[in-house]
């Protein structure tokens, strides 16, 4: 692979600018997923196997596959999404990379936004695998609706990832490292799931756009509105 | 512990309103004698929801501030206490509803709300427990203090897409309180004797918590 030429890098004398560094770090982050695939395969084996279990949790003759599928996606992205974000500052830990992250002549908010962003990639990839795989194996025609479904999830996706990039950052440092995770996260993964599972069972029963219209909008304000907090938040988590 | 000042005249409001609520209350026509469930529900609500919450949220953008310490323990101290008072609603709230519902519980805006609230309480002790450090465990739970009051309003806007069971306010709305005159004067006792109550509590708690730091040798 070419190595690409980032900015900074090359002039050791300049530090880089914002963006510049937060790609840096995203980048950084992707690179190490992409050389040990320990998360992607995980999560991807996690997906799989979890939507077998669910469809044999349930008795086909009393529940259709289509009225289960809704909730089926949205439990496996919503744990293939903790399992990915623990990894993102754990990855930092056995060796204390994170001091030298710090140390680095780059923003903290662009640490934080750097790592959102390679944990956003994770996310969708999962997703994009996991969503057809549930429309093959449950037997949802999606074609009609598939627009409307991917903007729910890709809105869905920025909202988790926000929140779950600051709580995975503050829970690698405490006692009960990837214990603690789930117990903050989940709560702040309500507001989320629920309007994206809403709008998601809506879509697949063939209501219109516009009936799911009210959970595109609260998903849009959860997710800017946790980027802003969890962006200035995220600097009061380090040492100052 | 020494029982002070504000402690005694917290017990005892909170006693006079129960002679008052069981004794000297109408019952009411339709839900019986379980209506007076409300006299202790809706009060542990106001200081659950409103009260502790608020001062969790206050008290944590003041600290990320300031960095004061003291501010830290008000906020650890109302949020125990108010952990202690929303569970004091999830269990009164199922022993009304059993009756005039006819079911324990249901995933109704209010409830649903009530019961993440619990949630965000208990992770936020949680999360104290986890950290040892003085000065780090204060500015962790100051960023999750401040994010749980920002969260609230969302789980209830999302949650309120279902229809709601719940009854509407009485108290805490713009018309006139909807309620007659005897049983309006318990509830407002309650809601007082509560806030007395709340007060308390957190003091004592804060003093457990300037105790604890000094034992433990942090900055004061």
């Amino acid at each position: 692979m070419q190595p690409s030429v980032l900015p900074g890098v090359l002039h050791p004398r300049r530090a880089p600018g914002f963006v510049a560094s937060t790609l840096a770090i995203a980048r950084k982050d992707m690179l190490i997923e992409l050389r040990s695939r320990s998360v992607i395969l995980s999560a991807l084996a996690f997906a799989v196997l979890a939507l077998t279990i669910f469809f044999f949790a349930w008795d086909p003759t009393a529940v259709a596959p289509i009225d289960l599928a809704p909730g089926v996606l949205w439990v496996i992205f919503t744990f293939s999404g903790l399992l990915g974000l623990h990894r993102s500052f754990g990855v930092e830990q056995p060796t204390h990379a994170m001091d030298a992250l710090l140390a680095a002549p780059v923003s903290r908010e662009a640490i934080y936004l750097g790592k959102l962003i390679a944990n956003l990639g994770f996310v969708i990839l999962v997703q994009a695998i996991s969503l057809p795989a549930v429309a093959l194996l449950y037997n949802v025609p999606v074609g009609a609706y598939v627009l409307p479904l991917i903007g729910v999830v890709l809105l869905a996706a920025v909202g988790l990832v926000a929140v779950g990039t600051l709580f995975s950052a503050m829970a690698v440092t405490t006692r009960l490292a990837e214990l603690l995770l789930p117990l903050l996260a989940l709560p702040f993964f309500v507001p989320v799931i629920l309007p994206a599972a809403q709008a998601t069972a809506r879509l697949m029963s063939g209501r219109a756009v516009s009936e799911v219209a009210g959970y595109i909008e609260l998903l849009a304000a959860f997710d800017i509105i946790f980027l802003v907090v969890c962006t200035l938040a995220y600097p009061f988590t380090l040492e100052q | 512990m020494k029982f002070s000042k504000l402690g005694a005249v917290a017990v005892i409001a909170v006693i006079a309103v129960y002679i008052r609520a069981i004794y000297f209350t109408p019952i009411e026509a339709l839900q019986g004698a379980a209506q007076k469930i409300l006299y202790v529900h809706a009060p542990s609500a106001w200081v659950g929801l409103y009260l502790a919450f608020g001062l969790v949220a206050i008290a944590s953008v003041l600290y990320l501030w300031l960095k004061d310490p003291k501010l830290d323990r008000v906020a650890a101290s109302s949020a125990e206490v108010g952990l202690l008072f929303s569970t004091v609603v999830l269990i009164t709230g199922p022993l009304w509803a059993k009756p005039v519902w006819g079911t324990f519980w249901t995933w109704d805006a209010r409830l649903t709300l009530m019961l993440f609230l619990w949630f965000i309480y208990a992770g936020y002790i949680i999360l104290r427990g986890a950290i040892d450090d003085f000065e780090m465990r204060a500015r962790y739970s100051a960023v999750l203090g401040i994010l749980g009051a920002i969260l609230v309003p969302f789980i209830h806007l999302s949650v309120y897409f279902f229809r709601t069971l719940h009854p509407m306010p009485v108290l805490l709305k713009p018309s006139a309180p909807s309620m007659p005159r005897e049983m309006l004067v318990t509830l407002v006792s309650s809601f007082v004797a509560f806030t007395l109550l709340y007060v308390w509590l957190l003091r004592e708690r804060y003093l457990l918590a300037v105790d604890h730091d000094a034992a433990m040798g942090a900055h004061s």
